[in-house]
């Protein structure tokens, strides 16, 4: 009974992994896997020299870390303000309405973005018309995009995470906040005291979920937003991106292949390096 | 009895209050644009903009879209197809798995567990796999292309081995083996009743991810009668979108053969429509479902 998904793996994750070959290859898509000259590290070594490496990695480690920080931090506080609130409908209805980004595809988010922020109609520049200020040209302006990819991943996400969070918060004991009470703690008290640390090991497991992936981009998001407008790629250009593009718009396959095999290894020896410090620290946080 | 709050407990309350309503209105404000502009004249948008209410309003765009519902149905119909086969399919075989993992008297069920978690860990990357998906599958422009790289993914297993060790107990399984059921048996007759909830949650992740997949119609289907709804979407939107943007400040106009700004709005809301609707119904899943795993941790 666990026939089926053993071979999807093998054949979705474990057999790919051999072709792994092609990063060392001048690749041709009508030749086989093993017909194909053999360069060594040659793409590697054009990647790194033209500097391509580097600034992807560096994009993509920097998205995620905000992604990471700003998200869960966001998602904390919104969570304990919500479990504050003492209207139950108010309650409901805010966090279903919060909730809602998570469930509209990145199609829609592309959609959004092209409606506040397009040069003839969007949004933005209908607003400040109104206040007779001149349009901006937002897809001409590469460092706002990486508040806005930020921006947006904040807005999809917020409402899952908050729910996580939200279900932390619920379990906390009673018995805790009654005790503070009594010690005269005032609101903001045991917020700090007991809420905030109450939630740290919900906040361990999602940091180190989240760092697990800190090589894989959230492809969809960038690819939506910024799609294969070259203006922007120095400031928004990822990992993932760029070896979507390499495969489906240049067809740089043996490059495309190098990128992939660098960010899956990398990626790797990051996991590894972050379990085995954590286990040093706190056997009982660390991921396997 | 009311006890009178302190100023502490008035302010915290007050903050609340605030900062929930703006993030509301944030992640509401979005979806409203859409709507709004969905519903107005396009003359209105191209002369004033888009707004938050219809300057002007009509029902224009979305008459434009169903005048030839052609190819918008066949979308519809195409997802609607790849969302029930993959999750039924993807949920039977996750459930499986899960059920395998979760008993305690198999062996190799660590190794296992390990097989299928390392795939989180390493992998080839998107180019050896997509070479496996239309060199050796021969999956181009197939709808298998589109069902069964989404197929299942370790999380989902993981999560549905959690919540089956949690909801059927330990003897359940003894007791039915001593009463002559078979491994299947136990699985389909008992496993999969007193798992409901996790397997809704479980599918409702499943269901949600094809219907907003466009990823596999962009990299695997050529054919455009086969296009999912999303990718059908996007298409609509980026080749206006693409010229729009080159034209900003040339002061080109743009070919009247395009959709117009309406309409493309009313697509996206026709688009999106089955889960604004059905959303309010699925959401108490989620929230239940995501519950369940972080009390676990």
């Amino acid at each position: 009974m666990l026939l089926p998904a053993l071979l999807f793996f093998l054949i979705n994750s474990y057999f790919p992994m051999v072709g792994v070959y092609y990063a060392f290859t001048q690749f041709d898509f009508n030749s086989g896997l093993f017909d194909a000259p053999f360069v060594g590290f040659k793409n590697f070594e054009f990647l790194w020299k033209s500097g391509t490496l580097v600034k992807l990695t560096l994009n993509t480690i920097g998205y995620n870390l905000a992604f990471i920080l700003l998200g869960n931090v966001l998602a904390i506080v919104c969570a304990i303000l919500l479990s504050e609130l003492r209207v139950k409908w108010f309650k409901k209805l805010t966090q279903s309405i919060m909730f809602l980004p998570y469930f509209v595809s990145f199609v829609i988010l592309s959609v959004i973005v092209y409606n506040v922020f397009n040069y003839d109609s969007g949004f933005l520049n209908t607003l400040l018309a109104r206040f007779g200020a001149g349009p901006v040209d937002v897809y001409n302006k590469p460092l706002v995009w990486i508040f806005l990819i930020i921006l947006f991943y904040l807005w999809k996400n917020l409402g899952y995470s908050m729910v996580i969070y939200l279900a932390a918060i619920t379990g906390i004991s009673d018995e805790y906040y009654e005790a503070a009470k009594i010690d005269g703690a005032h609101i903001f008290q045991r917020i700090w005291y007991i809420t905030v640390p109450m939630l740290k090991s919900t906040f361990v497991v999602l940091l180190l979920f989240s760092l697990g992936s800190i090589m894989k981009g959230q492809f969809d998001l960038f690819y939506q937003l910024i799609g294969n407008n070259g203006v922007l790629y120095n400031t928004t250009d990822i990992l993932d991106t760029y070896v979507f593009r390499s495969l489906k718009v240049t067809f740089d396959i043996g490059m495309a292949t190098a990128a992939g095999l660098y960010q899956s290894l990398f990626g790797f020896i990051l996991i590894m390096t972050v379990n085995y410090i954590i286990r040093k620290i706190n056997d009982d946080y660390a991921l396997f | 009895m009311h006890i009178k709050d302190d100023h502490y407990t008035r302010l915290l309350q007050g903050l609340a209050y605030a900062v929930i309503i703006i993030g509301s209105l944030a992640c509401l404000i979005p979806f409203l644009l859409i709507i709004s502009a969905s519903l107005t004249a396009n003359e209105s948008i191209i002369k004033d903009g888009y707004h938050l209410i219809p300057a002007q309003f009509s029902v224009e765009g979305y008459k434009t879209v169903f005048t030839f519902p052609d190819e918008v149905l066949r979308a519809y119909g195409v997802t609607l197809f790849t969302t029930v086969t993959g999750t039924l399919t993807g949920l039977f075989f996750m459930t499986m798995a899960g059920y395998v993992l979760a008993r305690k008297d198999f062996k190799y069920r660590n190794t296992f567990s390990f097989y299928i978690y390392f795939t989180t860990l390493f992998g080839g990357g998107l180019v050896p796999w997509y070479i496996m998906i239309t060199k050796y599958l021969h999956l181009t422009d197939s709808y298998g292309a589109l069902i069964f790289p989404g197929l299942m993914t370790p999380f989902l297993i993981i999560l549905m081995k959690n919540f089956i060790r949690s909801a059927v107990p330990e003897e359940l399984f003894e007791s039915a083996k001593i009463d002559g059921a078979g491994d299947f048996r136990i699985y389909w007759r008992i496993v999969l009743q007193l798992s409901m909830p996790g397997i809704a949650t479980v599918g409702l992740f499943l269901a949600l991810a094809y219907w907003n997949d466009w990823f596999s119609s962009s990299l695997f289907i050529n054919d455009p009668h086969k296009y999912q709804l999303q990718f059908h979407l996007y298409n609509v939107i980026n080749s206006a979108a693409f010229i729009a943007n080159m034209g900003a400040g040339t002061g080109v106009s743009l070919g009247s053969d395009l959709p117009t700004e309406s309409t493309k709005m009313a697509m996206a809301i026709v688009v999106t429509g089955p889960i604004l609707f059905l959303y309010p119904f699925i959401q108490r899943y989620f929230v239940k479902g995501l519950t369940i795993g972080a009390v676990k941790g």
